[in-house]
């Protein structure tokens, strides 16, 4: 004789694989619908090409610039040669004309191609300021970099000059000076440099960034998807073949999935140009260093270069895991409560009331998680707002690349999946029955009704 | 013994079902029977409760309190199945292909990919909108986009069917199609409800009425035993006779008399009577036939109208 749970067993089963089969249908729609659309198809491909495209350019512009000669005058009123401080340059040249004047100077600045005439009053061996004395005329405003350039030389020279009246020995002072770095090594055995530690937080920050752009674009398009239902009164007859239940978790699911493929697809076309753009960048890069010897006009080239050198010693995969784990958590998290807000309204625009709620502890898991991270990423701050599902999602993967303790990760994990649990019922309460809902402004308080009717 | 009763002559039994929304109830102790293979005309004024109780067999909504069984038993999501229903305020997704649309929903009521394709492509021929199957939603006209949202209600062949308000915003030659329609499915076994406050199209399609007001059933019955019930003993009454004045006079002293709404083509003596008492029409006829020769004789029987208006005062 068979067991008389059997008899139970099957009905519920078949229930559930119908469920089961209806959600696949919900998930493989919404999945299907999102993808065929234009502007989803025009976003994956346009963003890595914007991404890699901007930095070319960066560099493109960078090595135009440099190749320009920009010729400058000099009229040095000084007592102190000043003028032979400025060398010719792959960029610059300089043509000393103090014999001639400033006036006639001026003048043939004016009407010729000179870049800008540079005039070293006489009163530059004094101890006073020097902040108005020095100026540099010119037809357009001088760039920040060739100002900078120009002020060294002169302080250089200057410096030198005092040196020497105080009885000092300016080689002495310049081979006494040491330059200090503290390399920070943790018990576990990972050292890390000061630049690393940059790309460290870099890399935290464009995680963060990435996990709170995808869940506003897709949390907000869960939302559109379900006022769309409902302004089409569409959502009546779904809700007769389907609970409102799976029908939402069908759009969840959908949209995650879209957001994720959007998400590889990125990374993979990254990788495909960046493989062919990345040692053009080096080449480029290190002849553009060679040929300026102030290496002023893009002067951290060296430490740009090392850090592409340094990329592949992140914790890439790790970082990869937690952001599918972050991002799905956090997707699911903040889209219930979007597709709640969702089926509250009537209308698009009436949903602003309802977000301002939703993106302010985005808005503060991304700038207060930035800031508390980059001062201290193990603090007190950093660690609550690692913890709370609200935040964790953004400021946990801020975190990562420093290294979180393995428990601490368990933690928010679990905080953020009973987060989770407990937004989607209370979503799902809210969005069965605010689906039906037509022509009425819903309040706050009707909402919390709504939860625990 | 019940529930074989349930499952031989009710499709649909509703037994003391309440619901409110806050402090607003919706619907009042409501229990009522859909027998199978009829057409049943669900009537009420907006805002009687017609559409909440709807909801409820789709189980789209839940009732506080009562039970509602289907087919014999008690309603569960696995008789979505069996249930087709053209909602009120029904609309399509404007951006999905039409024949992708109507199969996608067919497969949420369960169909295979093959079925819902096979199902779905019997209709849009039956409908002469096959051509459209490729087409964006959106591109349909009103009176093509209700021929679909009515194949989406039908097209997995349900036992039970609900349609509320079905012929709203219809025109002339699409009503008719649809009516046509929804007799012939009742014919291949299908039980009908029809949603509506339109009593004339309860007249003429339902074979039993439930009719609800402020929440609570007001009448219930088949629309002969409802007429039976409110029959009022009038009498549409023309006679040829030969002295008009002495003819009614008679008739007077024994029934009540009422001016004609009718026209008669001769100059008969025309008028309304009333049998206060019950009294056999044959026994009217004879005394009529007394008085001259009877030209006209109809007994007026109640229209739905007339008895939701007599069942509310």
């Amino acid at each position: 004789m068979r067991n008389p749970r059997f008899f139970l067993k099957v009905p519920l089963l078949a229930t559930l694989n119908s469920a089961m089969e209806k959600l696949k249908r919900i998930v493989c729609r919404e999945f299907l619908n999102k993808i065929q659309n234009r502007s989803y198809v025009v976003l994956t491909f346009l963003s890595p090409a914007l991404i890699l495209g901007t930095l070319f350019l960066m560099f493109y512009l960078s090595r135009v610039n440099q190749k320009g000669v920009r010729e400058i005058l000099l009229v040095d009123a000084s007592s102190l040669s000043v003028k032979d401080a400025f060398l010719n340059t792959a960029t610059e040249t300089y043509t000393d004309l103090s014999m001639l004047g400033l006036e006639p100077a001026k003048e043939l600045v004016r009407k010729n191609k000179y870049h800008g005439l540079l005039y070293l009053p006489s009163a530059l061996g004094g101890g006073g300021p020097l902040t108005d004395s020095i100026v540099y005329f010119s037809k357009e405003m001088p760039g920040i970099f060739l100002l900078n350039s120009m002020e060294n030389h002169i302080s250089d020279r200057l410096k030198s000059h005092r040196l020497g009246l105080l009885g000092l020995n300016a080689e002495s002072i310049a081979a006494a000076e040491v330059e200090v770095v503290i390399n920070p090594v943790s018990f576990s055995g990972s050292t890390s440099l000061k630049s690393f530690r940059l790309m460290q937080l870099s890399q935290g920050m464009v995680a963060g960034y990435l996990v709170m752009i995808f869940i506003l674009i897709y949390g907000t398009s869960v939302m559109r998807s379900v006022v769309e239902e409902k302004t089409n009164r569409i959502v009546e007859l779904i809700v007769a073949s389907v609970k409102p239940f799976e029908l939402m978790l069908g759009k969840i699911i959908g949209n995650a999935m879209a957001g994720l493929l959007q998400f590889f697809a990125w990374g993979a076309l990254l990788l495909i140009f960046g493989s062919f753009l990345v040692p053009f960048i080096e080449t480029n890069a290190l002849a553009s260093a060679s040929l300026s010897s102030t290496g002023d006009g893009f002067g951290n080239l060296n430490d740009f270069i090392q850090v592409l050198q340094w990329m592949p010693e992140l914790p890439w995969f790790q970082l990869f895991v937690m952001f599918v784990f972050y991002f799905l958590g956090g997707f699911f998290f903040y889209s219930s409560i979007f597709a709640a807000i969702g089926a509250a309204v009537d209308r698009e625009t009436d949903t602003q009331q309802f977000l301002l709620p939703v993106l302010l502890p985005l808005t503060v898991a991304v700038y207060v998680g930035m800031l508390s991270v980059m001062s201290d990423p193990h603090g007190s701050l950093a660690t609550v707002l690692s913890m709370v599902p609200f935040t964790s999602p953004v400021v946990m993967l801020m975190r990562l690349p420093f290294g979180v303790p393995q428990q601490e990760l368990m933690i928010s994990l679990a905080l953020l999946l009973l987060g989770f649990l407990f937004v989607v019922w209370a979503g799902a309460k809210i969005y069965r029955i605010g689906i039906l809902m037509q022509g009425k402004k819903v309040t706050y308080k009707e909402l919390f009704k709504w939860i625990w009717q | 013994m019940n529930c074989f009763i349930l499952q031989t002559v009710q499709l649909l039994q509703i037994e003391a079902v309440n619901k409110a929304f806050g402090k607003s109830v919706v619907l009042k102790n409501i229990s009522m029977t859909v027998p199978k293979g009829s057409i049943c005309g669900l009537l009420g004024p907006n805002g009687a409760g017609k559409t909440s109780l709807i909801r409820m067999v789709n189980q789209i909504l839940l009732p506080d309190s009562g039970k509602i069984y289907l087919d014999g038993t008690l309603l569960a999501p696995k008789h979505n199945r069996i249930v087709g229903y053209l909602p009120e305020e029904r609309g399509l997704y404007q951006n999905m292909k039409v024949g992708e649309q109507a199969v996608y929903l067919a497969r949420l009521k369960g169909l295979s990919k093959e079925e819902a394709k096979q199902n779905v492509s019997y209709w849009f021929e039956k409908f002469q909108i096959s051509e459209w199957w490729h087409k964006k939603t959106r591109t349909l006209s009103k009176g093509m986009a209700q021929k679909l949202q009515f194949i989406i209600a039908v097209v997995h062949r349900p036992k039970f069917l609900i349609f509320d308000e079905p012929f709203s915003g219809f025109d002339p030659l699409n009503t008719a199609l649809i009516k046509s329609e929804i007799r012939q499915l009742r014919q291949e076994g299908s039980t009908v409800i029809l949603s509506t406050h339109r009593m004339e199209t309860v007249e003429q399609m339902c074979d039993h009425a439930v009719m609800l007001h402020k929440s609570e059933k007001v009448l219930e019955g088949s629309i002969k035993s409802l007429q039976k019930q409110f029959q009022s003993g009038l009498y549409e009454v023309a006679i040829k006779a030969v002295d008009k004045e002495k003819a009614r006079a008679v008739l007077s002293s024994k029934y009540t008399l009422l001016p004609a709404d009718f026209r008669s083509l001769d100059e008969d003596l025309t008028f309304n009577l009333r049998c206060d008492e019950k009294l056999p029409s044959d026994q009217l006829f004879r005394d009529l036939l007394n008085l001259g020769s009877v030209s006209h004789f109809v007994e007026k029987i109640p229209t739905m109208d007339a008895i939701f208006k007599k069942a509310i005062a």
